[in-house]
């Protein structure tokens, strides 16, 4: 599904901060991404999500070389890539539900034919009683919920979550990777940036190591 | 998503129903309604419309003004006749009047009388003066058609031979400096507007961007939960094209209150020193339907600038937003 071949990536005249980067993600596949602090495992989560060119190297995309992709294909092959950022990002002024069905409205769906579906990922993640209150209001793990329900309610064919239970106690951490096998378990690659080796050993899944630019992969 | 932890689920039908009506509630708008920078947008906005509508309203009143100067001064040429030995002032007044009267071109003649000519001098000489005692020049006002004037060359070629002391003056040297004024005014008038309209776009730029700037985080979440570009562009430039019209409309109605004040307390004054003095040097303070078309057109297009610079400015950090650092991590 993605495949990175000797990808290098560098900040203007800088150091490589990644460096001969090869990977192949599959359909279906659940894998950690791993490393300590800086290592660089945001920039990698946003080479996968094409939020940023490598400076060298191959990165193919659903069947699609990376520098081959348009400015215009980008949102649309955005739409097959869920993504949960490590700050959230939730929109302060939208409800809850709002913020979920966001990637549904911007595609122009109308709510009628979306509202059952949001309602009931909401209640699978946990969050049917918080539906209709603003972002600030609602504590860490829920908002961490909320950006989760988000990037599964166009039902992606790969998530990516960037240090998911990071602002979340260990029994809710256990909570949110039970969802994201049961998500894996549907059908949707998983991948999971995180320097928690506690949540790593709770699955055997393979793991991807980021070191000094470099990646090593643990089958 | 059918296969869903027992742990989460809540699947009672009475739940499900008030859940999906409470949801059924309006949804909140993608770009927020408003905040504290949008607020300051419309109140700029608003002031400077409204001081680029008055000086537009301004011009207008003065390039008004300025024309039926013109017109009025173009209306009417003078013949002077200057007193003579042995010549009878009044035989040449009505003969001159009479020569005047035949050329194509003259509406009328007004031989200035003397307790007229009198009045004209009281100012300097007191009353009770006998204008006989004195050798002072006559005058008769010729009245002009301004579509098809006289030939005023030859009409002071008819009346010199006959009477050398008369001389005609068609106020051409004081209509065309009167003129060279009011153009002048005119053209300060356009480039004070010029100035005002060019601080107007300059400050809704910048206060548009300002207000942006606080919407970044909204067009990267937009951007990158897949919507189009195009799509996030919309979103801003309708929502900036409202803000933009409410604070034009407020500014525009302002200023035309402004002139509707002037307008009504210029009538209810009318013939009082301070008016005549006002309509002397401002007309009556009605600047007609140009200057209302005007104001409408300032708030149409101070909108139309508004949302123009919300889509430059979202499709700039569109743009930007996929080549900049991210935080490392």
């Amino acid at each position: 599904m993605i495949r990175f071949e000797n990808v290098g990536l560098r900040y203007g005249m800088g150091p490589e901060i990644l460096r001969d980067i090869s990977l192949h993600i599959p359909e279906r596949s659940f894998q950690f991404l791993s490393g300590p602090s800086g290592a660089g495992k945001t920039t990698l989560l946003r080479l996968l999500f094409m939020s940023l060119k490598p400076t060298r190297g191959l990165i193919t995309i659903f069947g699609k070389d990376r520098s081959r992709i348009s400015r215009g294909e980008l949102p649309l092959l955005r739409r097959r890539i869920g993504v949960v950022f490590q700050d959230f990002r939730l929109l302060d002024h939208m409800t809850t539900y709002e913020n979920v069905a966001l990637p549904l409205r911007v595609r122009g769906r109308e709510e009628a034919g979306y509202r059952t579906d949001v309602t009931e990922l909401l209640k699978w993640v946990g969050l049917g009683d918080r539906m209709h209150v603003l972002p600030p209001v609602l504590s860490g793990g829920e908002k961490q919920r909320a950006a989760i329900a988000r990037a599964l309610i166009e039902q992606p064919e790969i998530l990516l979550a960037d240090e998911p239970t990071g602002n979340v106690d260990p029994p809710l951490a256990r909570r949110l990777l039970r969802l994201f096998i049961e998500l894996n378990r549907l059908g949707t690659a998983v991948v999971i940036a995180t320097h928690d080796l506690g949540l790593m050993e709770q699955v055997d899944a393979r793991r991807m190591i980021l070191a000094g630019g470099r990646l090593d992969i643990y089958d | 998503m059918t296969d869903l932890p027992a742990d989460h689920l809540h699947d009672e039908a009475a739940e499900t129903t008030a859940t999906v009506r409470r949801v059924q509630r309006k949804m909140a708008p993608i770009v927020p309604a408003q905040n504290i920078a949008g607020r300051a947008l419309v109140l700029v906005i608003a002031i400077m419309t409204f001081l680029s509508c008055l000086t537009f309203g301004a011009v207008t009143l003065v390039r008004d003004t300025a024309s039926v100067w013109e017109n009025q001064i173009s209306r009417e040429a003078t013949i002077q006749i200057k007193p003579a030995d042995g010549l009878d002032m009044e035989a040449a007044l009505a003969q001159a009047s009479q020569i005047a009267s035949e050329f194509p071109g003259v509406t009328g003649t007004k031989i200035v009388d003397r307790d007229a000519t009198a009045r004209l001098l009281e100012p300097w000489l007191g009353t009770g003066l006998n204008i006989d005692e004195l050798p002072v020049p006559r005058l008769i006002v010729v009245t002009i058609d301004e579509a098809s004037p006289p030939d005023f060359a030859a009409m002071r070629a008819a009346i010199t031979p006959k009477l050398p002391s008369a001389a005609l003056d068609d106020h051409r040297t004081w209509v065309d400096r009167l003129v060279v004024m009011a153009h002048t005014t005119v053209t300060i008038g356009f480039a004070v507007l010029a100035l005002i309209l060019s601080a107007t776009v300059l400050t809704v730029v910048f206060a548009t961007r300002g207000a942006m700037a606080g919407n970044g985080h909204i067009i990267e979440v937009l951007h990158f939960v897949g919507a189009e570009a195009r799509f996030i562009a919309s979103e801003f430039r309708w929502h900036f094209l409202v803000t933009g019209m409410k604070g034009a409309a407020a500014g525009g109605a302002a200023a035309i209150l402004v002139f509707i004040v002037f307008s009504w307390w210029s009538s209810r004054n009318m013939a009082t020193p301070q008016a005549d003095q006002a309509t002397a040097l401002f007309g009556n303070f009605a600047i007609g339907s140009t200057g209302y078309l005007g104001v409408g057109l300032m708030v149409l297009v101070i909108g139309a600038l508004t949302a123009a610079t919300s889509h430059a400015t979202v499709v700039a950090y569109l743009s930007d937003i996929d080549v900049r650092q991210p935080d490392a991590g």
